[in-house]
């Protein structure tokens, strides 16, 4: 086809074809790479309007995590002396509130981003998939300040990571894909059903509370290790927790699962997106 | 050698009723699933004129079975009424949603711009939304880096480029984003009607420079309700209504066709059943019209129009009499005319024809609405009709020159002047701070 094009029109190499929205699969993943300099500016935009006219801007990336991590320790670890893997509570929940909470503001994020865009979506043309994808990525970077206040912590309490903290971009990428795979969908879905919006709260308090953030996850029965391991956040705040401080268990089976786990999600995410991408600038 | 830049086969674009306003609820849709079952019965085809049982429309084809073929280098205008489809082809076009059946091919690279400010946030500064607008528009950052300094000029808007644009006024808002999407440089450029913006002077400086886009050969597809600015841009133009293409072909042609069909509409009333006809015991209107003088087919500037009356009257021996009142689109009142038709108390029954004319070069282009007033002794009203019939008048590019925008203004009179030159003021020369300079320049003189 496209031969064909450039033969016919030799000025000009290329050819856009318009048709009814497919019923298989029709991701573009040529123009999806084209774009990728919108898709920096998309993540730039979020990162310059996310502080704005606040009084401390950017700490808050850092407050966000320890303020959370202060509660924790005290109600989680001071009053219901919930086990600690032997780490001191701070670090033991800090390690795993900075997987959790890059997760659960990008999720967020993702689910409002096609609805926050609608003016744009309705006016110009670009791939929509790069919306998720910008709010999943400019969370990196609040994640990498609150990364640095963890060295400070591991400093302050003599802990030395081992040779597994080589694993943490392991981990920190299977949270990304978890995030894209979730957020993909649910921002297609709220772009359609506006339900989603006020779901997504909720959904990330229950996932909270079945990932190891607020416990070890020695806690779970080993018999049932491999049914926890289908929430893909598992794995990830696990292996967070046990590659930044060489404490707790290697998650094993429980990262295999996981994996497989949001290959599932990721692909089936972005099918029902190009699936619905065609046409959702009629419905928003 | 084919030089067809867009192709478009039996585009159609399905709408369902509701979906366009309303977001979709999950109670919609657990509601669609129960009567999912009822709709498996009833074979597609028999759907496809959208009645409910009950007799509603579920959907509506915004755009149906229309073809179009553009070769490269031609600017074409896109006419119709509002719903025509064609906005809807428009967007189909620019790919920002697909289309229901049918296909397209574009070759080459494609920019829409089908609103002023696509992208803009109101937290960032003028400078980092020049990147941002541009960016999603199409437009690489070396691209945006190279035109910037040409973008902030033609926007004008250089001491503001740090503020943020939530402080701008609106019309330097309109500027900067007009001139982001005006240094965008693709092959084939669709456009809405996003030039009714800013001020005339700006709007005159848009309306050069997509001429000055045009000319350097590039493909256009320009929506717009200003005519001026079609016939003055566009090399061809295509009709649309219902969602199909009506007609196509030079500009002349297919924007009288518009105008003539467009215009008949809400300007003649005539009730040939006088059951329906609005009236009392009093009277009775049987037509109310406003058509243009001289046998033109449209109301323009130039031509002026008729308003012709004719009412039944039932009441002997009054002083009875009528008043027109015209406004404008914004409500503003233009004028009020009184006739009356017995001024001697010796009306008679039967019917009453009243005509007048309303010169050319008076009323300003735009649409007015025609309220109309019967009374007795020029006191009593008889019979009130608020907007009973409204007219459109054409803009014409008399006493406008090159600029083919709307003139500002209620009126707008052809006016006559005449100027004198001298070459040395003729008051005293030493008392006085301006001095002619060769020809025509003046500077002050401190």
């Amino acid at each position: 086809m496209i031969k064909s094009a450039t033969l016919d029109f030799p000025m000009q190499g290329l050819r856009q074809r318009i048709t009814p929205p497919a019923n298989c699969l029709d991701l573009n993943v040529r123009e999806l790479w084209d774009a990728r300099e919108l898709l920096y500016f998309f993540v730039w935009r979020d990162l310059k309007v996310r502080y704005k006219q606040t009084a401390i801007g950017a700490l808050w990336a850092i407050l966000q995590p320890f303020l959370t991590m202060l509660v924790f320790s005290l109600f989680f670890g001071r009053l219901a002396h919930i086990p600690s893997d032997g780490l001191p509570h701070s670090v033991f929940y800090y390690s795993a509130l900075l997987a959790w909470i890059y997760f659960s503001t990008a999720l967020q994020h993702a689910t409002n981003t096609m609805v926050e865009n609608q003016r744009v979506i309705t006016k110009v043309y670009f791939p929509r998939l790069l919306l998720p994808l910008a709010s999943v990525t400019s969370g990196l970077v609040d994640l990498g300040f609150g990364f640095i206040v963890f060295l400070g912590m591991l400093l302050y309490y003599h802990i030395q990571p081992g040779s597994a903290i080589l694993l943490v971009p392991v981990f920190l990428l299977l949270a990304i894909l978890t995030a894209l795979g979730v957020g993909v969908w649910l921002s297609a879905l709220n772009a359609i059903y506006r339900d989603v919006r006020y779901v997504v709260p909720f959904l990330i308090q229950f996932w909270m509370f079945a990932s190891p953030v607020a416990y070890p996850s020695s806690l779970v029965p080993e018999r049932w290790r491999w049914l926890y391991g289908l929430n893909p956040m598992a794995g990830v705040v696990e292996g967070f927790r046990w590659s930044l401080t060489g404490h707790g268990q290697p998650p094993s089976l429980l990262l295999g699962v996981s994996a497989g786990m949001v290959s599932i999600l990721l692909v089936g995410g972005v099918l029902y997106f190009s699936k619905v991408e065609g046409t959702i600038a009629d419905v928003l | 050698m084919s030089d067809v830049v867009i192709r478009a086969e039996n585009l159609g674009k399905r709408y369902h009723l509701g979906e366009r306003e309303r977001y979709l609820a999950l109670r919609d849709l657990l509601a669609r699933a129960m009567s999912a079952p009822a709709r498996f019965l009833i074979p597609e085809g028999h759907q496809r004129n959208g009645h409910h049982k009950n007799g509603a429309r579920s959907h509506i084809w915004a755009l149906r079975d229309a073809c179009l073929e553009v070769r490269r280098g031609e600017v074409v205008g896109l006419i119709g009424r509002n719903g025509a489809g064609k906005s809807t082809l428009l967007k189909i076009l620019s790919r920002i949603t697909k289309p229901t059946t049918g296909s397209a091919d574009i070759f080459g690279r494609v920019g829409s711009l089908l609103e002023v400010g696509t992208g803009f946030h109101p937290e960032l500064t003028g400078s980092e939304n020049i990147y941002l607008c541009g960016a999603i528009l199409g437009m690489s950052k070396r691209e945006i880096k190279q035109k910037f300094d040409e973008i902030v000029a033609f926007a004008e808007v250089e001491k503001f480029l740090s503020t943020p644009v939530k402080h701008y006024s609106s019309g330097m808002y309109v500027r900067l984003a007009f001139s982001v999407a005006a240094h965008l440089e693709p092959e084939v450029l669709l456009v809405d009607e996003v030039l009714a913006v800013g001020d005339a002077s700006f709007q005159k400086k848009c309306l050069g420079k997509m001429g000055q886009v045009s000319h350097e050969g590039r493909t256009i597809v320009f929506v717009s309700h200003n005519m001026a600015a079609v016939k003055a841009l566009c090399n061809r133009a295509i009709l649309m209504g219902d969602g199909a293409v009506i007609a196509s072909g030079t500009v002349a042609d297919v924007v009288d066709d518009y105008l003539l069909g467009a215009a008949s509409e809400a300007s003649v009333k005539e009730w040939r059943d006088p059951a329906l006809a609005p009236g009392n015991e009093s009277l009775r209107l049987s037509y109310i019209r406003i058509v243009s003088a001289e046998g033109k087919p449209v109301i323009d500037i130039d031509s002026g129009a008729d308003i012709e009356i004719g009412l039944e009257n039932f009441r002997q021996n009054i002083n009875l009499g009528f008043n027109v009142r015209v406004s404008n689109s914004e409500g503003v009142l233009v004028f009020v005319s009184h006739h009356r038709l017995s001024p001697d108390n010796d009306s008679r029954c039967g019917f009453y024809r009243a005509k007048c004319r309303i010169p050319g070069h008076l009323l300003n282009a735009g649409c007015y609405s025609v309220d109309l007033g019967v009374n007795k002794d020029q006191r009593y009203s008889l019979l009130r009709l608020e907007s009973v019939v409204s007219f459109e008048v054409e803009n014409t590019a008399t006493g406008r020159g090159a600029n083919m925008g709307v003139a500002p203004g209620v009126v707008r009179p052809l006016l006559s002047w005449c100027h004198s030159f001298e070459e040395k003021p003729s008051y005293k020369e030493e008392s006085s701070w301006v001095k002619v300079v060769g020809q025509t320049e003046r500077v002050c003189r401190p």
